[in-house]
């Protein structure tokens, strides 16, 4: 039925997407690696120079700044958006009113551009203009809510315009697994006198663990490639208080030409990201396989 | 009142709350956009405006200052379009090709490709940036509108192409032996059969690319060149960029604008939206 004749036309197809893009991309991730070992500067140079740029990036402060705040932003913004999405989705699926309108609240952010996302929360967290200004109006002079412009609290502004950006994500997948979930356990734990919340945390949360481990996926690839949210809503600062690595890299890449210390950088980038979604791609593989 | 009626009451009351907290963004937008620079300063930001007019809508539509250009962000719209639409088109048309290889066709090890394409999804654009500014620029294509596309069909292809080999590798294996039987070929059942079928996961697959490459801003910035510039860019541009006074609600207008694409297309297509962003990683 498959004669080789007749398949060729699919290999050929093949050929010229699958392989080339594969092509591509490895070449460029060896590259960005070839790189990483040169003094490049602006324009690749292939002097070899060991590990000095790593080196140099260690001893660089902001690559610290950098990849601590990636590691705390990550923390914060995806438990928080796990358990806020699935307190949605357990809301939700209580036979409510108005179901989809609710749901078409909580999911429109995520059509939209992480720019004006950032662009949004920004004006609204200004501190001379924006929620500051109208609580001091409302008669609470003291008031404080200065994130912005605040060097200890800037990386949580972007944590809450990311929060309300990928909630509505992690409810709707969530809500798909609510709603595969047999109705009768509800009947068995009400029969043994289990509470609901205890319900849901000891029952249809392990229940719900590919669901949870997809969120968990998707969300960690949103905090490796948080870029536009900061560019939009922070620029970094004050100071490099809010820099995370995607857009360090890109700093140092386009605006400073030090590109032997960015390509090390995005190699760590690289690293970092390997060891959060191997164990997921090993899994998914594995059932794709089958 | 009973426990039920509390817990209902503490339902709604979380919903509500939780709904107010999304609206705020899109609610400050809209208030703000409508009101002029006066109000803004002196009134405060959840007021409704006292004289709602789209002056500040005109503006940054066709006038708001960009750098030395004073056109308003509608050339980024423009741009925008040009940029989506053939992006579109190549990267549904090639995945959907693609899918419909690597699930019908028993080629070898078609699994193991397919695995290592989506890998390549993970892959964060700073480590492939640099290597392919390189390559565009040997090939002559940096910096121009070929240049983007090219590089929006690349990052586009490994989801797309798994939604599609998902989709037809769930179809019954008995239409594809019946085309066979009969003679057709590789383009032959793919445009005759299968592509008829696939209306569904055509929509949602367009719907994710619409979306994805509108709200693009790295991928512009960087491959379309100062003259393809996408929207996105040129409102960053406009409110992160402008010297002297703010004009909020000029800011705040562009962003409407610049949000009004895709926001209309997921309250139109809403399911197929949903669809979209979850089947790249929900699978199995």
């Amino acid at each position: 039925m498959f004669s080789f004749r007749a398949k060729l036309p699919a290999l050929l197809t093949i050929a010229l997407t699958t392989v080339v893009a594969i092509t591509i991309l490895l070449v460029a991730i060896s590259w960005t690696g070839v790189i990483s070992a040169t003094n490049t500067q602006l324009i690749p140079r292939y002097e070899f120079v060991g590990m000095t740029q790593y080196a140099r990036l260690f001893a660089t402060e902001r690559f610290h700044v950098a990849f601590s705040n990636l590691f705390l932003y990550g923390a914060c913004f995806i438990s928080i958006a796990l358990i806020f999405g699935f307190l949605l989705a357990i809301m939700v699926d209580q036979r409510i009113r108005l179901e989809s309108l609710f749901r078409t609240i909580f999911l429109y952010p995520l059509s939209m551009s992480f720019i004006v996302t950032g662009l949004a929360w920004q004006w609204f967290m200004n501190p001379t203009l924006g929620l500051q200004h109208f609580v001091r109006g409302l008669g609470f002079p003291d008031f404080t809510f200065d994130w912005l412009i605040n060097p200890d609290k800037a990386i949580y502004a972007l944590v809450i315009a990311a929060v309300w950006q990928s909630s509505g994500l992690v409810m709707a997948i969530l809500l798909a697994g609510l709603r595969g979930i047999d109705r009768d356990i509800w009947k068995a734990t009400a029969i043994d006198g289990i509470p609901a919340w205890r319900t849901y945390v000891s029952i249809v949360l392990p229940m719900l663990r590919p669901m949870v481990m997809t969120c968990v996926v998707l969300l960690a690839m949103a905090v490796v490639k948080a870029y536009d949210l900061v560019v939009a809503l922070t620029k970094g600062g004050p100071g490099n208080s809010s820099d995370l690595p995607a857009k360090f890299i890109i700093d140092l890449t386009f605006e400073r030409a030090n590109i032997g210390m960015a390509s090390a950088a995005a190699v760590m980038l690289l690293v970092t990201t390997i060891a959060v979604v191997a164990p997921y791609i090993a899994y998914s593989f594995h059932k794709l396989r089958r | 009142m009973n426990s039920k009626t509390i817990s209902r009451i503490g339902i709604y009351a979380f919903l509500l709350s939780s709904a107010a907290f999304f609206l705020i963004p899109v609610y400050i937008m809209v208030t703000t956009s409508l009101k002029g620079m006066p109000e803004i300063r002196e009134g405060n930001i959840f007021a409704l405006p006292l004289d709602p007019n789209f002056s500040a809508w005109a503006k940054a539509w066709s006038s708001a200052c960009i750098g030395m250009a004073c056109d308003g962000i509608r050339g980024g719209f423009s741009n925008s379009l040009t940029i989506m639409i053939p992006s579109v088109l190549l990267s549904v048309a090639l995945s959907s090709l693609n899918g419909y290889a690597l699930a019908l066709w028993n080629v070898r090890r078609a699994e193991l490709l397919l695995g290592v394409l989506m890998a390549g999804a993970f892959v964060p654009y700073q480590v492939l940036l640099y290597p392919l500014v390189i390559m565009t620029r040997t090939v002559g294509i940096y910096g121009t509108l070929p240049g983007i596309i090219a590089i929006h069909v690349l990052f586009g292809l490994p989801v797309l192409t798994l939604i599609f080999r998902n989709f037809y590798a769930s179809l019954p294996t008995e239409i594809m032996k019946a085309a066979r039987v009969d003679g057709a070929g590789f383009l032959q059942i793919y445009w005759r059969i299968m592509l008829p079928m696939s209306t569904s996961i055509l929509v949602v697959a367009v719907i994710l690319q619409v979306t994805g490459i509108w709200n693009d801003y790295l991928l512009g910035l960087i491959f379309a060149g100062r003259d393809n510039l996408p929207m996105t860019a040129q409102l960053n541009n406009l409110v992160n960029s402008t010297f002297g006074e703010k004009e909020y609600n000029v800011n705040m207008a562009a962003t409407i604008l610049t949000a009004a694409t895709p926001l209309l297309v997921y309250l139109i297509s809403g399911r197929y939206f949903v669809r979209g962003i979850t089947s790249g990683a929900v699978k199995g």
